[in-house]
């Protein structure tokens, strides 16, 4: 630990400076003292009315800096898209800070990140590391189907390195069957359990893409694997996230598609779902278009339009959709894949669940969807989310794969307002939260990274902070009322919106919104509070009617 | 009457488009003088739809075929209805009596008759009462004075007699002032603001290219030295430039600044009746797409130039009050005639700079103040005769969106919802009252509105239940004070309850807004009861409201998704195309004639029988209609259905 403490001083080179001027936007200008730590840039006014920033490192996405005579700017540009300046005399003092900002937020060794240096200065109620475990899941599972086992196969992640430990698969097929199939599959994402729709017992499935090459190699195992999901004289369908092009030229590299004469009882859907660096591009002109500054519609309107966000939205949103479709509408199993079957596949499966399952719209159902649909199922965050939209690196593995999904939800979430038991912050706090943490849910691409770098005994769990009644209540959805239906949200463009708590976040102030989400809740708070006082009242005078049978006679 | 060759045709498919529609129901359609009602055979619901005839806008007659004629309605609340008429002949009479109104007397506010009598009719036109008005802003004061210059009309036949002007203003400036401007529409008192500084409108000045007149200057003079706090005023011109400078051409204009002495003259750029029209046209375009890319619908938004245009108007507001309420300047607004842009501006900044303009009645003084009264053509803007088309623009439409704009970046600043500006959008196209029907208060006064129509702001007032914001709170910040929007070009969106009701209805979206609505409802009877409560002799067993489900008919399910993420699955789009062929078996249902002199509400309104009204989810699969009607009934809500 003293090690890399003494690496974090080296890189400082100015802890401190005097007289440093903050401007946010919608915000007073601040005047106080900078100082950097290891994982933090705090500027403190040293006055007690007014709020200090403190902001991660690890939040920061890009700085820029200029001279005015002796007067230095830092633009500091965020990751959760907010962008703040700097006003630093001396030119010394600002080129310090400067470097020691770039150079603390590009670390990348994983194990000197915040989350292992942060103590919670909360009381745990509930482990989060411990409240989503795959058992645990299954049990529910259990109750409904005894058609499925939980395996062991990928114990030591040697099967596939990007599984979870324990995966459902059907209960027929011993572990010998599948590593073969998992040989057949790319990263070894043999076929596994992603849901189980109760109400008519139908499945979906997901994968890798099947490694059949430019010689259409088959599989028997993984043929009966996945036909041994289907009911007699069913079909079922697998749901392809690329476009058909672009799987056929993934032949060429050793992956492709599941033939129809191979896969006969399966039919498959072609789906366009954008690739990660393409999905990249997309943030960064999205984002860059809500910054525009030129206040001319028609501008506003076309950069909008070339950033393809929206389409993005439609497309993954539609695919889902499709797959809810198949499954609650067609009564037919499903199987989903992409290419890794680690990003689109993921979107497709996850908000499909949304749909169909309205336990994933309850706070805890929906943290175990992060967690089984996400984090188990291998989507490698920490390469996604290394960098945001204002990174000026070449992107490599970077992809807003996961705030594409949050801004899907929250597209639901807003057709249908009365369905959720969270509300919008909960979906921006894990927008924030997964690009920069004190927490170590993020961190690792998959669950052998994460077991590698023991995260449950070092670092404190996301949920373990959510969920506390004080966060709880901040995160719930005062409309909420249980809906046990299937939700079919609309996907047509003029119902897609711009995801404003996001994208125009740090663009206007909130302070209306907020003040009419406040009277949202004071309306329904007060309806309780009546339903209680008449209720009481109710019974009192129930009983003062049975005491004293003279009250009620007229 | 004798258009009417064909009162009742049978066996006719109607096809609401807008709504999202996309099985046609069967039934019978009458044809009366003023409305062609539609009357489903499905004796479950016997649906009724009533579409006024004044609010076709158009009717278009595809070719007949095999299957018979075919009516394309549309209307200019931009519903759109697709009627299927077996006869050929049956077609025509139709076609014929859908067509539009060519004189006064055919309007249906001559003989929409609600049922009241001779005093309540004259009492309604009293409703709104523009004296209390500026009463209520403070003038007559010492510096604005009420003026009898137009009394008659004499000097301007477009404006209200009623008018104040500053007090400086002799009955000769104003005259000379009146001629020196376009249709003598001189400046006068819109609103009066903190007692201070004032937003006047006029008409551009006839100056050509050197014209100039004294009283005219004047009379700017006068505005001026009315605001003691400043110095100078501002002249706003709300047209672009270059073609305010065009119009000097024509011997108009603008004022030239080495002429006045203190005008500070700037420039908005709102685009001209004519551009606004076809802009509008465009955006409906983009409401009806079907099934569009983003990239056709972001597309056709930016090439309609709508939404630029509802900025344009929307900023000219915000300077206006932003000069006025920041700056302490008077400002006198004007366009060529100042009956267009100029309403826009001066009710816009109206509703930025005063809380009272933001409430249900409210907003009923400031339509009749700046539109009604100040001469708004309203019966040549929305063609409730067939006249000039060039004439045509939705110029009230674009105000009534700058007001929903604002109400959706300040949720709580607003006593009214969205549908309070739906409803006074409809009733300026469909004139069912008299309120909006002329050019100015004079073509008024001279049909005799006043004792042959009814006044339409009584009836909305009565309705104002469900036309309240639940959301508003009059003592909170954003509703007092002058509202300071952000016109940031993101923060415009599409108004989805105008251009887009497919999408507003075939999803049937929880709204949030009808929830805490139903929720407060719940709250007041609770609070009854507990009042009630406090007295237990009189106390009777009160149920408690149900929860608020039952109050939002289908909430829970959505549209059908097959047709929905066109997916190309065999029997799903055989499903799809059978929608518009396949006919019901059960044709011969008995029905029932609708009483044709009693025009109810107003025109294409959708009346159902069933208050679930279940016809936009027709083609969901029985079992998932059943569920979305048991978990309405509340009690088991949360329990799965599955279960049992």
């Amino acid at each position: 630990m003293l090690l890399y403490i003494m690496e974090f001083a080296e890189l400082i080179k100015t802890p401190r400076v005097d007289g440093v001027v903050l401007h946010r936007p919608f915000m007073p200008t601040v005047e106080g003292t900078l100082c950097l730590t290891g994982h933090h840039l705090i500027l403190s006014s040293r006055q007690d009315n007014t709020e200090e920033l403190w902001l991660l490192h690890s939040n920061i996405d890009s700085i820029e800096k200029r001279f005015v005579g002796s007067l230095g700017h830092i633009t500091v540009k965020c990751k959760d898209l907010r962008v703040i300046q700097l006003e630093i005399t001396g030119m010394e003092e600002c080129l310090n800070i400067a470097s020691s900002i770039e150079a603390l937020s590009t670390l990348d060794l994983v194990s000197l990140m915040y989350p292992f240096f942060y103590r919670p200065m909360f009381e745990v109620i509930e482990d989060g590391w411990n409240s989503f475990l795959p058992q645990n899941a299954f049990k529910d599972l259990e109750s409904m189907t005894d058609e499925w086992r939980l395996s062991e196969v990928n114990k030591d992640f040697s099967l596939c390195p990007s599984y979870p430990p324990l995966v459902a698969v059907p209960k027929d097929f011993d572990d010998e069957t599948l590593k073969k199939v998992a040989t057949f599959r790319h990263g070894g994402r043999f076929p596994v359990l992603s849901y189980y729709h109760k109400k008519n017992g139908m499945v979906m499935m997901r994968a890798g893409q099947p490694l059949t090459g430019t010689n259409g190699r088959r599989c028997k195992e993984d043929e009966k694997l996945i036909n041994a999901t289907l009911r007699p004289g069913k079909r079922g369908y697998i749901i392809d996230t690329r476009a058909i092009n672009v799987a056929q030229q993934a032949k060429a590299r050793g992956g492709g598609f599941e033939l129809e004469a191979n896969y006969p009882q399966w039919r498959r859907i072609h789906k366009a779902i954008e690739r990660y660096n393409v999905l990249q591009e997309s943030l960064i002109k999205l984002v860059e278009a809500c910054n525009d500054q030129s206040h001319s519609m028609d501008r506003w309107l076309s950069k909008l339009e070339a950033s393809n966000w929206q389409t993005n939205v439609k497309e993954i949103l539609t695919t889902a959709c499709l797959a809810a479709q198949c499954i609650d509408r067609e009564g037919a199993s499903v199987l989903v894949h992409g290419t890794e079957g680690t990003d689109s596949t993921l979107q497709v499966t996850s908000l499909a669940q949304i749909i169909l399952d309205p336990g994933c719209r309850t706070v805890k159902g929906f943290q175990s969807l992060v967690e089984r649909e996400w984090l188990q199922a291998g989507h490698p965050f920490q390469q996604r989310c290394a960098q945001s939209a204002f990174s000026n690196s070449k992107p490599r593995h970077e992809a807003p794969v996961f705030l594409l999904f949050l801004d899907c939800v929250w597209q639901i979430l807003r057709q249908f307002p009365c369905s959720f038991e969270f509300n919008e912050s909960f979906l921006v706090l894990l927008f924030e939260h997964a690009y920069a943490s004190q927490f170590g849910t993020f961190l690792g691409n998959s669950a052998a990274e994460r077991a590698r770098l023991c995260l449950p005994e070092k670092t404190v769990s996301l949920w373990s902070w959510v969920n506390r009644p004080q966060e709880l209540e901040r995160l719930t959805n005062p409309l909420y009322e249980p809906n046990s239906l299937v939700i079919w949200p609309s996907v047509a463009p003029q119902s897609l919106l711009l995801w404003e708590g996001v994208f125009l976040r740090w663009n206007r102030s909130s302070k209306c919104l907020d003040e009419a989400y406040e009277e949202m809740v004071h309306i329904i708070e007060y309806n309780k509070e009546l339903q209680t006082k008449v209720n009481s009242l109710r019974r009192q005078l129930a009983q003062l009617e049975t005491e004293d049978p003279l009250l009620h006679t007229p | 009457m004798e258009h009417i060759r064909t009162p009742k045709v049978e066996n006719v498919r109607l096809l609401d488009r807008s709504s999202g529609q996309r099985k046609a129901s069967v039934g019978t359609l009458y044809l009366s003088a003023t409305h062609a009602i539609f009357v489903e055979n499905n004796p479950e619901t016997r649906k009724e739809t009533w579409v006024l005839h004044s609010m076709v806008s158009s009717v278009e007659r595809p070719p007949t075929t095999s299957s018979g004629g075919q009516l394309i309605l549309r209307c200019k609340d931009f519903q759109i209805f697709q009627i299927f008429i077996p006869q050929e002949r049956d077609c025509v009479c139709a076609c014929v009596r859908a067509r539009v109104c060519v004189c006064y007397s055919e309007l249906y506010c001559l003989s929409f008759n609600p049922n009241v009598n001779k005093e309540e009719r004259e009492e309604s036109w009293n409703f709104i009462d523009l004296a209390a008005d500026y009463k209520r802003m403070g003038v007559p004061n010492n510096l604005w004075v009420a003026t009898a210059a137009n009394s008659e009309y004499r000097v301007c036949d477009t404006y209200p007699s009623e008018l104040f002007v500053p007090k400086s203003a002799t009955p000769a400036i104003i005259v000379g002032s009146s001629r020196f401007r376009s249709r003598g529409r001189f400046p006068a008192l819109s609103v009066f603001f903190a007692l201070q500084a004032a937003v006047c409108r006029c008409s551009q000045p006839l100056s050509g290219f050197s014209g100039r007149c004294q009283e005219d200057e004047m009379m700017l003079q006068a505005l001026m030295k009315s605001n003691p706090g400043s110095d100078y005023i501002y002249v706003v011109d709300t047209r672009p430039k270059l073609n305010a400078m065009a119009n000097r051409a024509a011997g108009k204009g603008y004022e030239n600044e080495d002429h006045y002495t203190n005008i500070k003259l700037q420039f908005i750029g709102i685009e001209n009746i004519h551009v606004m029209r076809s802009s509008q046209q465009k955006i409906v375009d983009v409401g009806e797409m079907r099934s569009p890319s983003v990239t056709d619908f972001l597309w056709g938004l930016e090439n309609s130039g709508w939404l630029k245009h509802i900025k344009a108007i929307l900023d000219a507001g915000v300077f206006v009050a932003r000069a006025v309420a920041d700056e302490g300047v008077s400002v006198l607004v004007h366009c060529s005639d100042g009956w267009d842009r100029t309403a826009q501006a001066c009710s816009v900044a109206s509703i930025l700079l005063d809380p009272y303009y933001r409430t249900i009645r409210g907003l009923m003084v400031l339509i009749q103040r700046d539109w009604v009264s100040f001469g708004h053509k309203f019966s040549h803007r929305y063609a409730h005769l067939d006249r000039d088309p060039k004439e045509v623009s939705p110029v009230i439409d674009q105000f009534l969106e700058c007001v929903w704009q604002l109400s959706e970046q300040f949720p709580c600043a607003f006593e009214f919802n969205e549908r309070f500006l739906i409803a006074i959008h409809a009733h300026v196209y469909s004139c069912q009252y008299g309120t909006f029907l002329g050019n100015s208060q004079k073509e008024r006064r001279d049909m005799r509105l006043h004792e042959r129509t009814h006044s339409v702001w009584p009836q909305l007032w009565k309705d104002r239940g469900k036309y309240t914001n639940p959301l508003y709170k009059a003592e909170q910040s954003q509703s007092q004070g002058v509202l300071r929007p952000n016109t940031s070009p993101y923060c415009f969106k599409m108004w989805k309850g105008l251009y887009n009701h497919a999408e507003k209805s075939t999803p049937p979206r929880q709204s949030p807004a009808d929830f805490l609505s139903a929720v407060r409802e719940e709250s007041q009877q609770l609070e009854e009861e507990l009042t009630n409560h406090q007295e237990p002799i009189t106390w009777e067993k009160i149920e408690v409201p149900r929860r608020r489900t039952s109050c939002l008919p289908q909430r829970h399910s959505g549209p059908d998704p097959p047709t929905l993420y066109r997916e190309p699955i065999a029997s799903l789009a055989q499903d799809s195309s059978h929608t518009l062929s396949s006919a019901p078996a059960n044709q011969k249902t008995h029905t029932k004639e609708p009483a044709l002199s009693l025009p109810l509400g107003p025109h294409g309104q959708l009346k159902s029988h069933d208050p679930d009204d279940l016809s936009t989810c027709s083609d969901l699969e029985s079992g998932v209609a059943d569920l979305s009607s048991r978990s309405s009934s509340g009690g088991d809500v949360g329990k799965d259905p599955d279960l049992e």
